[in-house]
């Protein structure tokens, strides 16, 4: 397939999509496969039954009294709220969700542009070495969590054999089992399933920016550090910024590094509000709604301040 | 594919300087980093069972039978028969459903264009996680967990939003003027639909069905709730199940994730690029 694509001339994926004007006259309506309806319907019917109505689900049951065997036993009105708040773990796992989203991402974003400046020189091997970069997004998260999990198991781990060897550590540690060395762990994981999307993302905003801009830049007698900074990194700008919101969603909701390598334990003490409201949804599954309803309303905030900087509307006025 | 797109600035090759020879070692170095993880596993997949809780790098022997033992001697067999089901499924349901909305939205102008590629947008950022005790209320009330179909639709709605985008963007860039030349020809609309826009947009195509195809055979958190039954659970649900456990074997763990994983690698490999400008699209100018 690689070969194929390769001859074959192809339209530039990387140009804007198409949501831009287009102007054509519009044409009278004809017929039935002139209206959007039968088009876009099923994707719409799609959205509303699997994503659309969750979200009502959700806001449902947080108001609910709720059997553990799923039975409505009556309306619960705002307690589910007050019974969350009222946590004493909230209080921990909210502050752990912040420095978790922020370190990781920060750190994901920081070590992927280096690692697109480099993948982006030309050496022997880059194609190879790319792919290599690969594989800790195609395989699942949980696999590579368990793996890491697996390393650094107390008396067989191959992480523990390694740093003792090395002298690092003075004999196997049970890593995972105490929260203040089970964290740094776990965001060193989260990092890395983390760093090839943005690294690629990172690489196609570098190929956007033209050669003569830097040639100009080399003729003016600017450094290298100095171009960097003076144009790279403006003109990255918006490969940044989708890297960085895309980051910032699926970090805040990473359930599968925390569930594989802790299930958020020991108790709560490594969970971030996401793998919470999972942890509650086998206690009151009414909590556990309220947490998640707090979590989405974070999200929503999230996703309107991206499409507030990214100006959406723009592409597509109407 | 990877060289022509991305080298902007390729000279001559003049024999190794330092500075390229340092590049090449630093990248050989990352590579191995990020491939070492999973190199573990494999090795951990074929330890034999007394061997395993040496700590040791290598074992003594290769225990390749484990590759084969964890099929019949677990439920991962029938778990890796719901996620080819329910990957397959959701990646038809999903080019049945967006191919269609993407063709019109690249084509056409319409009343709620906008609002249409704004729910789109942000079924993409609503992630499954989130959603996730709606999702199971919704399908315990719907008495559908467990069932294969639950999985298909699920993991079609999470993934359609990238399908269209990228759909979108492809049939976008193909000129309107080539459909509208074989219609003059006397192809008919639909004819030029499918002799002249599928094929030009056809790695778009094959982008999308591949990227629904990984993802939803990856999936985890869907698969974790919406099913109870150890024999309806996906692939990712029953590895994971090892590590609940009393004694966990993680020859046989791993032994299933090594096969979970190649193939999907291999897969991604292919269309590595398309992915990136795909999710990129529209955003990165």
């Amino acid at each position: 397939m690689t070969a194929s694509t390769a001859v074959r001339p192809q339209p530039r994926a990387d140009e804007p999509p198409p949501a831009r004007p287009r102007r054509r006259p519009r044409r009278p309506r004809r017929s039935l496969a002139d209206h959007p309806l039968p088009w876009i319907g099923p994707a719409i019917a799609l959205i509303v039954l699997v994503v659309l109505w969750p979200v009502y689900e959700m806001v449902r049951t947080s108001t609910l009294r709720i059997s553990t065997s799923g039975f409505v036993r009556g309306d619960a009105g705002l307690d589910k709220y007050r019974k969350l708040f009222a946590e004493p773990d909230l209080g921990a796992v909210i502050g752990w969700t912040l420095v978790w989203t922020l370190t990781v991402v920060g750190l994901t974003l920081l070590l992927s542009l280096g690692l697109a400046q480099l993948f982006h020189q030309d050496f022997p091997g880059r194609r190879i070495t790319r792919w290599a970069l690969i594989a800790p997004w195609a395989a699942s998260v949980l696999m590579t969590a368990i793996g890491f999990k697996w390393m650094l198991d107390r008396t067989a781990g191959v992480l523990n054999t390694a740093l003792t060897d090395l002298g690092l550590t003075s004999g196997p540690r049970d890593w995972l089992g105490d929260p203040a060395t089970a964290r740094p762990w776990m965001v060193l994981v989260a990092v890395f399933v983390s760093l090839p999307f943005t690294t690629y993302t990172l690489l196609a905003g570098l190929q956007t920016i033209p050669a003569e801009v830097y040639e100009a830049a080399t003729v003016d007698g600017s450094g290298p550090w100095q171009t960097y900074r003076r144009i790279t990194l403006p003109l990255l700008r918006p490969a940044l910024l989708v890297a960085l919101v895309i980051n910032l969603i699926n970090v805040f909701n990473s359930f599968p590094v925390i569930w594989g390598m802790t299930q958020g334990g020991p108790d709560s003490d490594t969970a971030t509000t996401t793998v919470f409201a999972y942890q509650l949804m086998n206690t009151d599954i009414g909590e556990s709604a309220a947490m998640s309803v707090v979590n989405f309303g974070l999200i929503v905030l999230l996703v309107l301040v991206f499409l507030k900087v990214s100006r959406f509307q723009e592409d597509d006025a109407r | 594919m990877t060289a022509t797109a991305t080298a902007p600035v390729r000279r001559a090759r003049r024999g190794l300087r330092p500075r390229t020879a340092a590049l090449a070692a630093t990248a050989w170095l990352l590579a191995a980093f990020f491939l070492l993880p999973y190199a573990e596993m494999v090795v951990t997949a074929l330890r034999p069972a007394d061997q395993l809780r040496d700590a040791t790098y290598l074992p003594g022997g290769f225990a390749w039978s484990n590759l084969v033992k964890v099929w019949t001697d677990s439920t991962l067999g029938a778990n890796l028969q719901v996620t080819l089901l329910v990957a397959a499924g959701s990646t038809v349901l999903v080019l049945l459903v967006a191919l269609p909305a993407a063709y019109h939205t690249a084509r056409h102008r319409f009343r709620g264009r906008t609002t249409f590629l704004l729910l789109v947008l942000v079924t993409q950022m609503f992630q499954p996680t989130s959603l996730l005790v709606g999702l199971y209320r919704q399908f315990h009330q719907l008495d559908m967990l467990n069932s294969v179909w639950t999985l298909i639709l699920c993991n079609a709605a999470f993934n359609l939003a990238f399908a269209v985008w990228i759909l979108t963007a492809y049939i976008g860039s193909i000129p309107v003027a080539l459909e509208e030349a074989a219609q003059v020809d006397g192809l008919g609309r639909f004819g030029a639909l499918r002799r002249i826009t599928l094929p030009l947009a056809l790695p778009g195509v094959v982008t999308a069905l591949i990227f629904t195809f990984i993802s939803a055979w990856n999936e985890f958190v869907m698969g974790l709730r919406l099913t109870t039954v150890p024999d309806s659970q996906p692939l990712t649900v029953g590895i994971n199940n090892f590590v609940g456990n009393y004694t966990v074997q993680w020859n046989y763990l791993f032994a299933g994730s090594v096969v979970a994983i190649v193939p999907v690698i291999v897969l991604f490999a292919c269309i590595e690029r398309h992915v990136v400008s795909g999710l990129t699209a529209g955003s990165v100018k």
